[in-house]
């Protein structure tokens, strides 16, 4: 790109308003970066001819690893040269993205030698995404990113990089140590992050309460939720304060709540756990007065995702309560044989939420050695799909059959 | 008798070759094709361990194109100099 002034009218509009923009912080970028410059010129033209200009690139990766490198080169090498590699590299964030400014500056003088300055954090996947830098560099990159203690996270059919909440670091709503439980995860799968050898992506997200902040139940294949399963804890003099506050007990929250299972009388408020649905909306809203109950862990739902190939799905429950005790050996081995039996039958780009609709919930339960029950539902007190042979006396198919 | 790791990298290898061009194969074809050419004398495992080294030593390579395959290296038709 010649050092004339960059005109970029079309991308000039995204600077418009009063969100921030990405657009701005390219053109920062690209006082210093030539690689910014380029990647404006390019955007700009892009968004003049309707047209995108990125070929993808398949093979570039870091020796002995089969992903965290996303491959793209410009359609326009001769007119866009900075551009002409344009990699990106996923970096495993720490768990719960806590990190000490000296990191963040290490990881950035990394960049800003190596690559185009630009980084987005975080991406979808939860990782730092490094934007841009040529197949020359990535070696030199990730050696200087081990000596700092980063590495390469997923990208391809394996095990994407884990992420979860802040969880118990700083979170009172968290019903077990969400960061602690992704990094035993992400250390205990590290072959499996690495080397791609599944027939699509499987991720996994640790939400620490139902507000599942990490959207765990839309986005990750195996959604581990923080719940209860003892009693709300009430602080009765704190809602007493709320009703005297002004709050409106009976309308903000007991109407509000999916079970109806809340009584507010004008003084007391009562509510009948075992119709709780720990949805947290009463919590959310009295943060002061009620709080998760006592006896603490995880409901484990398996099959979401976004809609590329097929539909969007949500996870739906394959353990209702599961104790998130380190190390965490029983979830395991159900993930191994989850692994087992979908690496075995699973067609090429199928995640396991389609797997499981394609086979079918009983096959699946009955591959994974899981029995099923009541609570391995895709919603809250409806749509139990599971199928009790038991409940069918001999005789019955038939009689069905002929009906 | 027991295949060894060696020996299943081998023919996994030659898999490989032989079908560049043709189709790409994923890391799980390679070790269904080595349990049925092999049969008991081959595991999971062992076909794990035979790629790790087939990756490691740089004979072969993970590439990306919808899914993740098992490629020999060589210059793709995307890249540019
Ligand atoms: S998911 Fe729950 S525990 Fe985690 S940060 Fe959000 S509110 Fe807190
Ligand atoms: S957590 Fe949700 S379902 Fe349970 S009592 Fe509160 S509002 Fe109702």
């Amino acid at each position: 790109m010649s050092d004339a002034a960059l005109k970029t009218p079309k991308l000039d509009e995204l600077e418009k308003g009063k969100w921030p923009s990405f657009v701005t912080e390219i053109k920062m970028a690209a006082k210093k970066s030539p690689m910014a410059r380029d990647l404006l010129g390019q955007l700009e033209k892009s968004y003049r001819d309707k047209l995108g200009y990125w070929k993808h690139g398949g093979i570039v990766g870091v020796m002995g690893y089969g992903g965290g490198v996303i491959g793209r080169y410009s359609a326009l090498p001769e007119e866009f040269p900075n551009v002409s590699h344009f990699h990106t590299m996923r970096i495993n964030q720490p768990a719960g993205w806590f990190y000490t400014t000296d990191s963040l500056r290490k990881i950035c003088d990394i960049w800003e030698k190596r690559g185009s300055g630009l980084t987005n954090m975080h991406g979808s996947t939860g990782d730092i995404i490094l934007l841009g830098t040529r197949t020359d560099q990535l070696e030199p990159i990730f050696s200087e990113l081990q000596k700092i203690d980063f590495d390469i996270g997923g990208s391809g059919s394996d095990v994407r990089t884990p992420s979860c909440c802040c969880g118990m670091a700083r979170c009172e709503w968290a019903c077990y140590d969400t960061m602690a439980a992704c990094y035993d995860f992400t250390m205990a799968y590290q072959d499996e992050l690495h080397r791609p050898a599944f027939p699509y992506k499987f991720k996994f997200k640790f939400s620490g309460c139902p507000n599942d902040c990490v959207a765990s139940i839309a986005r990750a294949d195996m959604s581990i939720i923080g719940t209860w399963r003892d009693n709300i804890q009430i602080d009765k003099a704190a809602v007493t304060e709320y009703a005297k506050s002004g709050m409106d007990i009976k309308a903000d929250v007991v109407d509000n709540c999916p079970a109806k299972c809340m009584e507010w009388d004008g003084k007391e408020l009562n509510i009948e756990n075992s119709y709780c649905r720990r949805c947290m909306h009463c919590i959310n809203v009295m943060s002061k007065a009620l709080r998760p109950g006592k006896d603490r862990g995880a409901t484990i739902l398996l099959g979401s995702k976004a809609p590329i190939i097929e539909g969007a799905m949500l996870s739906s429950v394959l353990i209702p309560f599961y104790k998130m005790e380190p190390p965490y050996q029983e979830l395991k081995d159900i993930i191994e044989r989850i692994w087992d039996i979908w690496c075995e039958e699973g067609k090429n780009r199928e995640r396991v939420g389609e797997f499981i609709q394609r086979v079918g919930m009983g096959n699946f339960l009955d591959a994974i050695e899981l029995e099923p029950v009541a609570e391995m539902v895709a919603h809250p007190r409806e749509n139990p799909y599971v199928f009790y042979e038991e409940y069918y006396e001999e005789g019955d198919e038939e009689e069905e059959k002929e009906s | 008798m027991a295949k060894t790791v060696d020996e299943i990298a081998e023919a996994m290898f030659k898999l490989v070759k032989d079908a560049f061009g043709q189709k790409k194969l994923k890391p799980m074809d390679l070790t269904k094709a080595m349990i049925e050419l092999y049969g008991d004398e081959v595991d999971k495992k062992m076909c794990k361990e035979a790629i790790k080294q087939l990756i490691n030593s740089g004979r072969c390579v993970y590439t990306y194109f919808g899914g993740s395959y098992i490629e020999i290296p060589h210059r793709e038709g995307a890249a540019n100099d």
